[in-house]
């Protein structure tokens, strides 16, 4: 149960960063924390102790097995976490060729 | 098996993979061929609504049949509800592109403009269409990356900004729901939505749910930007080419956050009475916030932009209203009316804000600014954008006899009959500050008079941004014949069925 709450703790984690940060890289990292927590969170999901990889061996049919389907997820995830994550790095790139700066205080033209 | 499921998700998809191989070598390629996409998704769709009425069609993603009862693989599903939102995503789309034809000349980099449109309306679609939570993810991502980069498509500082913070924000909703179906799966083994509710009624813990239920709602809600979650809507939305604002406010906060909150709060979770008074004062405080917000703007399109905000507070507040009736178990009839209010709603409000975003779009088009203060006398120079938006004024502000007026109305006389006295007077309040708003609107852009504007040579827009325009404003008018008993059965009721009834979604799907 204990791997659990660290997940959330880390998923926490992530959420205070992005909040709280003023770096754009530093907020972009943030995230993935809070994205690889989530992942984590599904593996820990499928884990059953004692359990093997879910290959059916008709000689021996008194397996326990781990859950396949949280790995397949995650890997889905990964692939989508990628996408969002190269997307908003194009993002901070163009951002400091305008504005000269990662410091969030100072992207301001947007108010109101 | 409907085998035209798969083609609202396959169709945008190819043709956004063919624009960006082919656009590169034939000249405007991409702009016809996008309309040709977005104009058979219309057909397509609205073949769906006439088709379903108040039957429920699946597709089984790669065949795989269920095993003892139980849902395996991947189930799209179509039913009442979802031709409805299925309608508005490719009526609203189709326009959008036809007026992005010259609206977008400006910009250069066609071929992604329209590429990633496609992709963004293969992802709404979808969502729309996903029987099972995970899928409804992985739509999610799809579509709004593909917002993402259109709201930034500008490439200056402003639209940089906005992207940015939208990406932020989104980002952290997408992790908070991801994180809400990890702990649904967790507990049920199951990610089909119907087979989720079959799995809880056999009871549940309470507490358990309650936390899911609360990730659920906040990672939407921030898709939806209901109201404390509202701060990236108005920069993305005003920074985005305004095609793209007409898709983003019309249909994405509808399609990805109003759609799926329904869905699974009527269709998934046990409604209870807790939720439902939280998701009605959500609903209540966007209504009033946002239209206090949207006073003071001076910039057309974030004052249409915070408008959004104000609207979908209706939405959710008739649909807060049918959840706490419903959990109740009291006037099954004043919450099938307030349900219907919700979802009228719903449709209207895609037409006539897309409609207003357009208009935004022409205007700025023409004299190159989105501020009122520079603007005034275009009803001379424009008679056609300055029509069209009278009547979206009027629709929005609920005047008859436009469709506004009655979904409204209804929404109103749903609140009263269910004794919400207070949020009743609120929705007629709100409803006066936004007429005052767009009176403001109509008065500074296309009826005051100023010096600026004389010296300069202005035109009407080109022909494809009128026919967009018109076409909406017809719709505008036309769809307040929803109302009449006759075509509310064939389009309206199969929605209102599925949804007031907790378990007929999941069993029909799960055939129990």
């Amino acid at each position: 149960m204990i791997a659990y709450w660290m997940c959330f703790i880390l998923f926490l984690v992530g959420l205070y960063g992005a909040i709280t940060r003023r770096n754009l890289i530093k907020i972009a990292i943030s995230l993935s924390i809070m994205e690889f927590s989530t992942f984590l969170f599904f593996a820990l999901i499928g884990y059953i102790d004692g359990g093997v990889a879910p290959i059916v061996d008709p000689a021996d049919p008194v397996k326990i097995y781990v859950d396949p389907l949280p790995q397949a997820l995650v890997l889905t995830a990964i692939v989508i976490g990628l996408a969002t994550t190269a997307m908003l790095m194009a993002v901070i790139i163009r951002i400091y060729r305008k504005y000269g700066t990662f410091d969030i205080r100072e992207i301001k033209n947007l108010r109101g | 098996m409907n085998p035209l499921i798969p083609l609202f998700v396959a169709i945008p998809l190819a043709g956004a993979f063919l624009i960006m191989i082919l656009g590169r070598f034939i000249k405007d390629f991409n702009k016809y061929f996008a309309s040709l996409i977005l104009l058979i998704l219309l057909i397509f769709s609205i073949y769906s609504l006439i088709t379903t009425g108040s039957k429920l069609s699946l597709y089984k993603v790669g065949g795989w049949e269920p095993v003892n009862g139980v849902p395996i693989g991947i189930y799209m599903v179509m039913d009442g509800f979802t031709v409805i939102v299925l309608c508005i995503i490719n009526i609203v789309g189709f326009l959008s592109v036809f007026y992005s034809i010259s609206y977008i000349k400006r910009y250069t980099a066609e071929n992604y403009y329209y590429a990633l449109f496609c992709l963004m309306v293969a992802g709404m679609n979808g969502v729309v269409l996903s029987g099972d939570l995970f899928n409804i993810f992985v739509f999610l991502e799809i579509s709004v990356i593909g917002a993402y980069a259109l709201v930034a498509f500008g490439v200056e500082k402003n639209e940089l900004e906005a992207t940015f913070k939208y990406q932020v924000l989104g980002g952290i909703a997408s992790f908070i729901i991801l994180f809400g179906i990890g702990l649904i799966y967790w507990k049920t083994k199951t990610l089909n939505i119907a087979d989720i509710k079959a799995s809880m009624s056999s009871g549940y813990e309470k507490s358990f749910y309650l936390f899911a239920q609360i990730l659920i709602l906040s990672g939407f809600g921030l898709k939806a930007a209901i109201i404390p979650f509202h701060a990236w809507l108005p920069d993305a939305h005003s920074s985005a080419p305004s095609p793209i604002s007409a898709m983003l406010s019309g249909v994405l906060i509808k399609a990805v956050g109003i759609y799926v909150i329904i869905r699974l709060f009527f269709n998934m979770f046990a409604i209870t009475e807790g939720m439902s008074i939280l998701i009605t004062t959500l609903g209540t405080l966007s209504m009033v916030i946002g239209v206090f917000l949207a006073i003071g703007q001076w910039d057309i399109k974030r004052l249409l932009a915070y408008h959004s905000i104000s609207q979908m507070g209706y939405v959710v507040l008739s649909a807060g209203i049918g959840m706490i009736l419903i959990s109740r178990g009291e006037k099954p009839e004043v919450a099938a009316l307030a349900i219907t209010g919700g979802v009228f709603h719903l449709i209207n409000h895609a037409a006539f804000k897309g409609l207003l975003f357009l208009n935004a779009g022409a205007i700025e088009y023409t004299i190159g600014t989105r501020d009122l203060h520079e603007m005034g006398g275009l009803s001379k120079f424009m008679p056609a954008t300055s029509a069209t938006s009278f009547i979206a004024s009027m629709s929005i502000s609920g005047i008859p006899p436009f469709n506004g007026f009655f979904s409204k109305l209804i929404i109103i006389i749903a609140a009263i009959m269910a004794r919400f006295y207070f949020v009743a007077l609120l929705a007629v309040i709100v409803s006066i500050i936004t007429l005052a708003s767009f009176l403001k609107f109509q008065r500074y852009a296309f009826y005051n008079k100023t010096d600026a504007v004389n010296e300069r040579k202005i035109k009407e827009v080109p022909f494809p941004m009128i026919f967009s325009m018109v076409i909406m404003s017809i719709l505008c008018v036309l769809l307040s014949l929803l109302v009449i008993p006759g075509i509310r059965e064939l389009v309206l009721t199969p929605a209102i069925d599925i949804l007031m009834d907790p378990s007929k979604y999941s069993s029909i799907i799960t055939g129990n």
